[in-house]
């Protein structure tokens, strides 16, 4: 009996089945790899060849026709794209015409007389980049110390009902859409007070980053081997002794990309911002009152009708991805080379 | 190392004690900040649950069931607020995101975590969960501008055109393509990672002799995976859909972006409509009454309730088969 | 022997210059041997010596090991089984294997873990499946154990119980040869014995091939024995030394080394 004509009478079958299942795993992981590369690139292309420097050191300039001597300013508050798609315009009730003391023009989707294409401005996001770092970074510290010493707990403190509770309010709090811990801010913050504000922002943004930090704080000092803490422990050290002098400096790396890593995507959370930073087009840095952001701008510029500041989004979403990427190669990179030092 | 013992005999007596006594304190200080953690979802609770107080005094369940979201009185309709076509939009979103991105997903875990070479598991890996870190903005900036235009030329007029004709839910009118397929699209975009990553981690532990068994008897590499391997983590892997599935529900910018925000039913999913989310962020800050907020805050709230289920039941079902290793990831 | 499970042909198995690698890594230099039919080889040596290598050449698992690749030939009867474009599922098919640790199919019932091979053939026929099963439970001498709980999930069988199941699971499918890594070391003395008595049944229908670190388990139930050892000259590489018929092995190795080996180990 042969090998091959020993075989099961299903035996072509199966083999096709292989072959195609198989190759349809491969077309899966470029279903996503595509989007990806395609996502980045345009990011990265598109955005990038918009970038100048006044980009990065101007702030939001109302667009304007033709040539930057007409006086003629167009607001673009006015022109909501899409019958109502951006109803919360923060900006409806600044009359920028007035301001300037020109006369706003309508742009009219094409109904009217203003070629939209026409229509140039310069500027760039200054304010929003302060107000992403300021925003961003005050929502770092306040979720440094929760999110650091809630993680010494865990990794330190195992096996109680505490643990078990924070281990699974952590899970809970990083599935919560953002949405609804900007509603949290909201109420909390900006009714109390009656203003949106860059604090409001920094709040909801921490809610978001205190289970990162506690869940990577918890695992990176786990790493530390517990010969360590022992060696430490025997010669008479404390526990919070030990912790702070020998565990977190040996795992301090680890915990760093772990913050970052929130911090990167703390500054591209979005949801929670339009309910509580709300956006501003002028360089401020008063926390009290509502300031502007990165991501806000991406927002609210892919809405807009002009296609120059349809290019801010882009230039925008430009130095927001590359924040991403950067952390997250950096990270990657720093774990890598940890694991293959060990 | 050897100052670490010797410091405190060289320091004052009251340190000392302090120095050796500490640990109770510090146990109590980052129990604390625990129970802060804790603290902070129960907030998260309390607060949407009282701020949505007079929402559901005045519309109790009914809430969810009613069709129409007036939020400003005009001369043919009172206010009133019917979470339907929210919830409605919510539920078509995410659901065409899951069934888009379930199969797919899954694929990828199997790919990454059984048939790719291995020398290029790692970048294929981080590529994929490249997908999760990028923000929820750039993906709908990149759905209205690069993936709209493309989605409503090649698919969406073309099955208006033909299946359309049979299939309500497919029927033109297209428009602009915002609606919920296209949302439905973007979402599942937005949820392989989770679902890919979540599937690579399970299978991962499947251990190796379950596959050795199968393929011993002659079995091919696709009848393993479908023989032994998948069943054997199939629990783990219904987690990742559900942690999936919780991250469509809630997404908001890509909602936002893409779905037209118009609290409306139309028959035609090409249509635009609304979803919780994106209604709450589209509408909260210009709320135009105490009641329209108490509203919106109930949405979030309902949101809140139903993603902290599925998590729940995810992280079980997850944490069964890999104890831990695939868990606190997400 | 149960008349489900019908004999079948004698099957024999000539190793060629085999000569297995790990990446660029030779783990044995290459081996000749001929593995009479319905006889029971046994494989010995200390760990590391490349035993299971061997034994997984002989059905193409080496190759499931990522960079695992093979040199040389192995002959079933006449047939070579790396000859070019064949499929490896067929020579499973033909060369089943039993594993160390005692292996069940978690997710499946006792009756499944048997019939798995069948349903993988397309074997739909409930007669058919009952027959096989039932037959090779019963060379497995477990039938009595199990005929009650067939539908119970496989994981509620003891350590013996789930090894003579994955006999079962082998034999279902009918093969030429089977193969045996360790199969031993995870039971106790009493499962052994029942193995042992098991595989001297088993000789009748199959070649079989057994790797053990046990001596005597090597002296008690095989015809011929096979000793490889460490070539410590250069990176560590595996060593066909010597193979003769096991009396001659255990009273007149022809090697200095085995001697060493098995007067080490049995004392
Ligand atoms: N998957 C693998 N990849 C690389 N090298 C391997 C692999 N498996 C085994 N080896 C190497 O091949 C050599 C032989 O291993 P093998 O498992 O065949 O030994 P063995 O005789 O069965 O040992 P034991 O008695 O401990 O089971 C060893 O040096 C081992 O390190
Ligand atoms: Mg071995």
């Amino acid at each position: 009996m042969s090998l091959r004509t020993g075989a099961p009478p299903n035996y072509a079958r199966r083999r096709i089945i292989d072959r195609i299942m198989r190759a349809l795993t491969v077309v899966a992981t470029a279903t996503a790899v595509v989007p990806l590369v395609l996502i980045l690139g345009y990011v990265l292309v598109v955005g990038g060849s918009g970038l100048s420097v006044s980009f990065f050191t101007e702030t939001y300039q109302a667009p304007l026709m033709g040539d930057f001597t007409d006086p003629t300013l167009v607001d673009p508050a006015v022109g909501a794209p899409e019958g109502g798609a951006n109803p919360d315009d923060p900006y409806a009730d600044l009359d920028l015409g007035a301001l300037t003391g020109a006369t706003p023009a309508e742009p009219t989707d094409g109904h009217g007389s203003i070629d939209l294409s026409q229509v140039s401005s310069g500027g760039g996001v200054l304010h929003g980049i302060v107000g992403t770092l300021l925003v961003t970074l005050v929502g770092l510290l306040l979720a440094l110390p929760v999110g650091l010493l809630a993680g010494v707990f865990l990794a330190e403190y195992d096996n109680n009902w505490l643990a078990t509770a924070t281990r699974f309010c952590t899970d809970v709090l990083s599935g919560a859409p953002s949405i609804v811990i900007g509603v949290v801010a909201y109420i909390l913050i900006v009714q109390q007070t009656r203003t949106f504000s860059g604090l409001a922002g920094s709040i909801a943004i921490a809610l978001l980053m205190v289970p990162t930090i506690t869940r990577t704080t918890e695992e990176i000092l786990r790493l530390v081997p517990q010969t360590v803490r022992e060696a430490a422990m025997g010669l008479g050290a404390p526990t919070w002794y030990t912790t702070f002098t020998v565990v977190i400096p040996t795992a301090l790396t680890g915990i760093v990309t772990g913050v970052l890593l929130a911090f990167a995507r703390g500054a591209g959370e979005t949801a929670p911002l339009i309910l509580t930073v709300l956006g501003n087009n002028t360089l401020s840095v008063n926390m009290l009152a509502p300031i502007a952001a990165l991501p806000l701008l991406a927002y609210r510029y892919t809405e807009s009708p002009f296609p120059t500041e349809i290019q801010l989004a882009w230039s925008t979403s430009f130095v927001l991805v590359v924040l991403v990427l950067f952390i997250n190669i950096a990270l990657r990179l720093a774990t890598r080379s940890r694991l293959r030092g060990r | 190392m050897a100052t670490t013992s010797e410091r405190p005999v060289a320091l004052g007596n009251a340190w000392t004690r302090w120095f050796r006594h500490g640990d109770g304190l510090f146990a109590a200080i980052v129990a604390l900040f625990s129970v802060l953690v804790v603290g902070l979802v129960f907030a998260v609770g309390v607060v949407t649950y009282l701020g949505s107080a007079e929402a559901r005094a005045q519309f109790g369940a009914g809430f969810f069931t009613g069709i129409d979201w007036n939020p400003i009185e005009t001369s043919i309709q009172a206010v009133t607020f019917g979470a339907w076509p929210a919830v409605r939009g919510t539920l078509l979103t995410s659901l065409i995101a899951v069934t888009l991105a379930a199969p797919v997903g899954i694929g990828i875990g199997i790919y990454l975590s059984e048939l790719c070479p291995r020398s290029i598991r790692q970048p294929l890996s981080f590529m994929v969960e490249l997908l999760a870190a990028i923000p929820s903005v750039i993906y709908g900036l990149w759905g209205v501008l690069v993936l709209l235009p493309f989605f409503t030329d090649v698919l969406a007029n073309p099955i208006a055109d033909s299946l359309g004709t049979i299939i309500p839910a497919l029927a033109q009118p297209v428009g602009t393509g915002r609606g919920i397929i296209a949302t439905g699209m973007i979402l599942a975009l937005m949820i392989l990672p989770t679902i890919s990553a979540i599937t690579r981690d399970v299978l991962a532990v499947v251990p190796n002799t379950q596959r050795e068994v199968m393929l011993a008897l002659g079995a091919t590499r696709w009848e393993v995976i479908w023989g032994a391997v998948l069943p054997y983590s199939r629990a783990g892997i219904v987690g990742g859909i559900m942690l999936g599935l919780g991250r469509a529900l809630g997404e908001t910018m890509a909602a936002v972006m893409i779905v037209g925000n118009t609290a409306r039913i139309s028959d035609s999913w090409f249509q635009p409509a609304t979803t919780a989310a994106s209604q709450i962020a589209s509408e909260l800050t210009n709320a135009t009454s105490p009641l329209h907020e108490s509203a919106l805050i109930y949405l979030a709230l309902t949101l809140f309730a139903i993603t902290l289920t599925l998590n729940l039941a995810a992280r079980i079902l997850v944490a069964q088969l890999s104890r831990g290793a695939a868990s606190s990831r997400f | 022997m149960s008349t489900a499970v019908a004999p079948v042909a004698a099957h024999s198995l000539t190793l060629r210059q085999l000569r297995p690698f790990y990446g660029k890594r030779l783990a044995v230099h290459a081996v000749d041997l001929n593995l009479p039919a319905n006889q029971i080889t046994a494989i010995i040596g200390p760990s590391g010596c490349g035993k299971s290598t061997v034994l997984r050449c002989l059905n193409r698992m080496h190759e499931a090991i990522e960079g695992a690749r093979v040199e040389g030939t192995v002959l079933l009867d006449d047939e070579d089984l790396y000859q070019p474009d064949l499929d490896p599922t067929l020579v499973r098919r033909k060369v089943g294997m039993v594993f160390q640790q005692p292996v069940v199919l978690r997710t499946r019932t006792i009756y499944e873990n048997v019939a798995v091979g069948l349903r993988l053939a397309g074997v739909t026929a409930r007669s058919e499946l009952d027959a096989t099963v039932e037959g090779a439970l019963r060379a497995a001498a477990l039938w009595d154990e199990v005929k009650e709980k067939l539908q119970m999930p496989a994981t509620a069988l003891s350590g013996g119980q789930q090894q003579r199941l994955s006999i079962a699971r082998t034999i279902a499918v009918k093969p030429a040869v089977i193969l045996f890594d360790e199969p031993c070391s995870a039971l106790d003395p009493i499962a052994t014995l029942k193995i042992e008595e098991l595989l001297l049944e088993l000789r009748q229908t199959f070649t079989i091939v057994i790797v053990t670190h046990n001596m005597q388990q090597a002296a008690r139930i095989s015809d011929q024995t096979a000793v490889f050892m460490v070539d410590q000259s250069g990176a560590p590489t595996g060593v066909l030394v010597e193979f003769d018929r096991t009396a001659q092995i255990f009273s007149q190795p022809g090697d200095s080394r085995t001697e060493d080996y098995i007067s080490g180990r049995v004392g």
